[in-house]
């Protein structure tokens, strides 16, 4: 099923997605993309009921690049995420409402700080230092708390074991913690999903990388 | 004379009066209301073309109500469902295969449906699901990729057609479309693929199978699937796919149509009897093994036992 993760760690964000477009028992594509740019800093994952999850992620990706073209500069995370949550929420109470669920990424330029951002498809928003969505979140967010829980008993020590979540992880650690939940995920979940597409968020902008 | 004068002169009030009114009528088939989402078309949205719906509060509770065929075998309207339709580039261009059975309910309603659409001599789209809804709306692509041509000196291409369709059956999502369909050509890319269904969903691939049937026909399919196929071995993959759907799927079946699309537009291969390919096989075409597909290969090794058995 589908199955989205995002970290932030010391100056990134990590958003992972699966790759695959089922139809009722049917695997109907393993290579889809379903993690938009939408800003030279600015990442979405995107999820949820099939057909609305593109228009909704292409009338984002628009209205983001209009804005840059109309100011010559993009909104930053805090601001994109707003847009786009109250654009869910306008459309949560309209005749037919996006069922879309996202995980906003962005690297804040002028703060210099990764942000990532949570939204379901009832236009819920909070911002995490990690965050999932579909049934890998079930297993994968319990396996990133234990670091938080960790690092308030240990107060300020920051021995944070690299398997966890650690939000002064470098990008190496990053990548190993992620790597976890996805192995978590294949080796719990009835039907896993077989490959994730991820992509990076950092000072340098947006780049893909094979895990 | 002055009034006959007006109504020819092209620059007088009158005349201009004349021109906005035809414009006016022009328009009417536009509403000003863009349908369901304008997903990032913003205001460009004015000027697509809808059309009505049932008066009634929900109109897919109304179909719902008179197409529902278990709860009600008497109901009025019946949809086509069960099917196999399968599409898949190679190096030498698109392979779209397709079986011809309709079903309503347990009922064989027809044996010699044509499931793939001729959109044009470049295009193919594939039915399963609502036939109505498919042949329709697969039609009405046909017009405005002509007009896109018209417009544009040039031919649409795939991509752009298949986002076409997706955007208009996004437009009715809820409302009780139902199709699943292929839109194959050839473009200026090259051989391409794309799988468009009534959710609004619209993926590109090099191989897509879709309808009731699909599953036994991926089961082939992906087997004998690799890019470097020969036109022959493509040809033979599709009928061999569509005949294991219509051997297995009890809503598949009849006969298998085979296209092939290349450089040079689309061509119509053929049309085989599933009965005939399970017993004889395709007959006397390229890339044929020259033999049926299914009854010698289930008998052949009983029969060789039980003559030694008897002798």
């Amino acid at each position: 099923m589908e199955t989205s993760f995002a970290i932030t760690g010391k100056g990134y964000v990590i958003v992972a997605a699966d790759t695959t477009a089922a139809r009722s028992i049917v695997k109907m594509k393993t290579d889809e993309d379903k993690i938009k740019a939408l800003g030279p800093h600015l990442l979405m994952a995107y999820s949820g009921e099939p057909g609305d999850t593109v228009q909704f992620a292409e009338y984002v990706e628009r209205n983001i690049r209009l804005y840059q073209i109309r100011h010559h500069y993009s909104l930053r995370p805090s601001a994109a995420a707003s847009w786009v949550r109250r654009s869910l929420a306008e459309s949560l109470r309209s005749r037919h409402p996006y069922s879309v669920n996202l995980l906003l990424g962005g690297y804040d330029e002028a703060s210099d700080e990764p942000k990532l951002y949570w939204i379901d498809y009832l236009g819920t928003m909070t911002e995490v230092p990690f965050g999932a969505h579909g049934y890998g979140s079930y297993f994968a967010l319990s396996l990133l708390d234990r670091c938080v829980k960790k690092y308030l008993v240990i107060s300020g020590a920051l021995i944070c074991h690299s398997r966890y979540h650690n939000p002064d992880a470098t990008l190496e650690e990053g990548i190993e913690t992620l790597k976890r939940c996805i192995d978590e995920v294949a080796k719990r979940l009835i039907v896993s999903p077989s490959k994730y597409k991820v992509k990076i968020v950092d000072k340098d902008g947006v780049r893909e990388i094979e895990l | 004379m002055n009034t006959f004068a007006d109504r020819f002169s092209t620059s007088t009030a009158a005349g201009e009066l004349r021109r906005a009114k035809a414009l006016l009528e022009d328009d009417a088939e536009f509403s000003e209301a863009s349908w369901g989402s304008e997903a990032g078309f913003g205001t460009l949205a004015k000027g697509v073309p809808t059309f009505s719906v049932p008066a009634v509060p929900s109109p897919s509770a109304f179909l719902r109500l008179h197409t529902d065929d278990h709860a009600d075998p008497n109901c009025r309207i019946k949809i086509q469902h069960g099917t196999t339709t399968l599409a898949f580039r190679f190096k030498g261009g698109v392979i779209v295969a397709v079986d011809s059975r309709a079903t309503a309910g347990s009922y064989i309603a027809s044996g010699t449906v044509k499931k793939v659409i001729e959109i044009n001599p470049y295009l193919l789209g594939t039915m399963a699901g609502g036939a109505a809804d498919c042949q329709y709306w697969e039609t009405y692509l046909g017009i405005h990729c002509r007009l896109h041509e018209l417009r544009n000196r040039e031919r649409i291409s795939v991509s752009a057609a298949s986002k076409y369709l997706s955007n208009l059956v996004y437009g009715y999502k809820g409302m009780g479309l139902s199709m699943g369909t292929m839109i194959c050509g050839w473009d200026k890319t090259g051989p391409a693929i794309f799988y468009v269904d009534s959710d609004g969903t619209r993926l590109k691939g090099d191989l897509f199978s879709v309808g009731s049937g699909s599953t036994f026909a991926y089961g082939v399919l992906d087997q004998g699937y690799h890019w470097d196929l020969s036109d022959e071995e493509a040809q033979e993959l599709g009928r061999r796919s569509i005949y294991a759907a219509g051997h297995r799927d009890a809503f598949s079946g009849n006969s298998c149509n085979l296209y092939h699309v290349k450089e040079d537009g689309w061509r119509f291969i053929g049309n085989y009897d599933i009965s005939k390919l399970h017993y004889e096989g395709p007959g006397d075409v390229p890339g044929s093994a020259g033999k049926g597909y299914g009854y010698d290969i289930r008998v052949q090794s009983r029969n060789a036992v039980d003559v030694t058995a008897e002798a």
